[in-house]
């Protein structure tokens, strides 16, 4: 404990209550640069995302933190200890949910719980309480002796978030937490974080559902090839980036792009066969599509989806 | 590939949380466990001991049947190691992502390795042991001095728990362990001195048997099942520890190397 942190002159955001301090960081995998160079300050409480296309960095990142990954260069503070060599004690203060649910398939609902528990050096009769709370808060209570094959996949991920909390931690990481799940646990799931960013925890959040961040994150960074390429509140980042009005154009691209262009202060944007126009103004934009009939279009508010696109472009990554 | 870490192992305590996952997992999978590392030997011991027992009488003095019951339990505390070390790791590694989720809390890879070696020799006993049972049983077994095989048991786990999870810290998948089981862990079953005394192959098949360890195992193994004499015990404790210490290394560097990237 109180391993302090180097005084940071440059940053002009540097907070000395920050939960992860990064300095410079890097990871290469042989000549692939996953990680290129990348600060981060989160502070503590709250919930701070990183989002990305795959393949940017975010899961590299967590691991990093996680003492999961060497560090190829820079320097790495987390809960007030460096990384590697506080890594012990930073992982009996952090919970971590999985990209990938991770439960022992032959342990039941507790068991799994219980056997966690362990690592983290609680033995059974110290988390009894705990258990019975925490499955209660992931809505867990009726399932605790099921078999992991007898849980659905929103169960399986509700089990590693209540696995995540039974160490109690300040930082919690979830790594995509709600990919793949149905809407209603999606809220649910959404709902407990909230609950856990009012109880004081730091969330860490890596997401490509822009919904989810902008739900979520009161401060985000969103990260690209390794970088990352701006960093802000979610409505701050909107406010910088995007014009106010959004017009979404459905159909075959040929036909759109010259009842578009040319308007004044107006940006065009093609992702597949959905064409995004970005306008100071509306009038002008409708006044256009309304001579062409033949076009579906609707009109919004704009989002992060619409920053995330803007900045890490549109070509498909794998 | 990232540089290997080399620096020597440093498990705690808490490596012991790893056997006891382990053994609470092996309590729920006795059954097909059990029939895996028990059946075989016992139909082995049953078909030839019984069959070739009656042609061949006594081998260096010792009655067929105890002979071969005390090599079959040197064999199965082998098997048993290995095929932990190997595919359970490797499930535990990849596809249970176990590994994944440990490393989410304060233990660490040096645990984990501690933890799995020491679980296979736990294993490799607890498995042996109803075999054990079953030989004196069947009148294979008369004396007490066999009871002092069981630390024995689990020295030879220790001694293949190392290469096993070596070879798995290095399998791309399922099919590797071929490899190392035709080519090593099946020559050692046959030409180690399990069905017939070693003395009987060529020099140079000698030789080569008595570098691998399996043939130090049955050296400790079979006079304490058959109440004879020990001969050479420190040099066959000896070859055995110096497997076992050489294979944990490797089995941490190179563990390491997969799981920490």
């Amino acid at each position: 404990m109180g391993a302090s942190v180097e005084p940071l002159s440059e940053s002009k955001e540097f907070m000395p209550d920050s939960v992860i301090v990064a300095r410079g960081l890097t990871k290469h995998f042989g000549a692939h640069q996953a990680v290129r160079g990348i600060d981060l300050d989160v502070p503590r409480g709250g919930c701070f995302g990183f989002l990305g296309p795959n393949g940017a960095g975010k899961t590299t990142t967590l691991r990093m933190i996680l003492g999961q990954s060497p560090l190829t260069s820079g320097t790495l503070t987390v809960l007030g200890l460096p990384v590697p060599a506080g890594i012990r004690e930073i992982r009996a203060r952090t919970g971590v949910v999985p990209q990938a649910d991770n439960q022992d398939p032959d342990f039941t609902v507790v068991e799994n719980l219980r056997m966690y528990a362990r690592y983290f050096g609680l033995k059974p009769a110290q988390v009894a309480g705990r258990i019975d709370e925490l499955l209660g808060f992931l809505e867990l209570a009726d399932r605790k002796d099921a078999r992991m094959r007898e849980l659905s996949g929103g169960m399986k991920r509700r089990l590693s978030i209540a696995r995540a909390l039974i160490n109690d931690p300040e930082l919690i990481m979830l790594d995509e937490p709600t990919t793949g799940l149905d809407p209603q646990v999606r809220h649910l799931i959404w709902t407990r974080l909230r609950q856990l960013k009012s109880a004081g925890k730091t969330l860490l959040l890596t997401t490509h559902y822009m919904d989810e961040a902008e739900r979520l994150c009161d401060q985000l960074v969103v990260i690209d090839r390794g970088r990352i390429v701006t960093q802000g509140s979610p409505r701050g980042l909107i406010r910088e980036h995007i014009e106010p009005h959004v017009i979404e154009v459905q159909g075959e691209g040929i036909a759109i792009l010259p009842v578009l262009e040319g308007l004044p202060g107006a940006r065009l944007l093609s992702v597949g066969e959905t064409h995004y126009c970005y306008a100071p103004e509306l009038g002008p934009v409708l006044a256009r599509l309304e001579a062409s009939p033949e076009l579906r279009y609707t009109h919004r508010a704009a989002n992060l989806e619409d920053v995330f696109l803007k900045l890490t472009g549109h070509d498909l990554r794998e | 590939m990232t540089t290997l870490d080399i620096a020597l192992p440093r498990p705690r305590t808490q490596a012991f949380t790893i056997v006891l996952r382990n053994v609470l997992v092996w309590r729920k999978l006795l059954g097909p466990s059990l029939a895996f590392s028990f059946g075989e030997p016992v139909i082995y011991l049953l078909g030839l001991g019984f069959g070739l027992g009656q042609f061949i009488g006594e081998v260096n003095g010792i009655p067929y049947f105890t002979f071969l019951a005390s090599g079959l339990l040197a064999a199965t505390a082998m098997n048993v190691a290995s095929f932990e070390g190997m595919f359970s790791v490797f499930t535990r590694m990849t596809h249970q992502q176990t590994y994944d989720a440990i490393l989410a809390t304060p233990l660490q890879v040096d645990d984990i390795v501690a933890g799995e070696t020491l679980w296979c020799a736990t294993k490799s006993v607890l498995n042996t042991l109803p075999i054990l049972v079953v030989a004196t049983l069947l009148g294979a077994i008369h004396n007490w001095t066999a009871l002092a095989a069981i630390p024995i048991f689990f020295l030879v786990g220790l001694c293949f728990a190392g290469p096993a999870i070596v070879v798995a810290a290095f399998a791309p998948s399922y099919d590797f362990f071929t490899y190392y089981t035709t080519l090593l862990i099946t020559p050692m079953f046959i030409f180690s001195g399990v069905f017939y005394p070693v003395a009987t192959l060529p020099v140079i098949a000698q030789v080569i048997v008595n570098i691998l360890p399996l043939s130090h195992a049955i050296a400790l193994i079979r006079p304490l099942v058959a109440g004879q004499a020990l001969a050479d015990p420190l040099l066959h404790v000896g070859v055995l520890l110096a497997y076992a210490m050489v294979g944990y290394l490797a089995a941490t560097i190179f563990i390491r190397r997969r799981l920490i990237a």
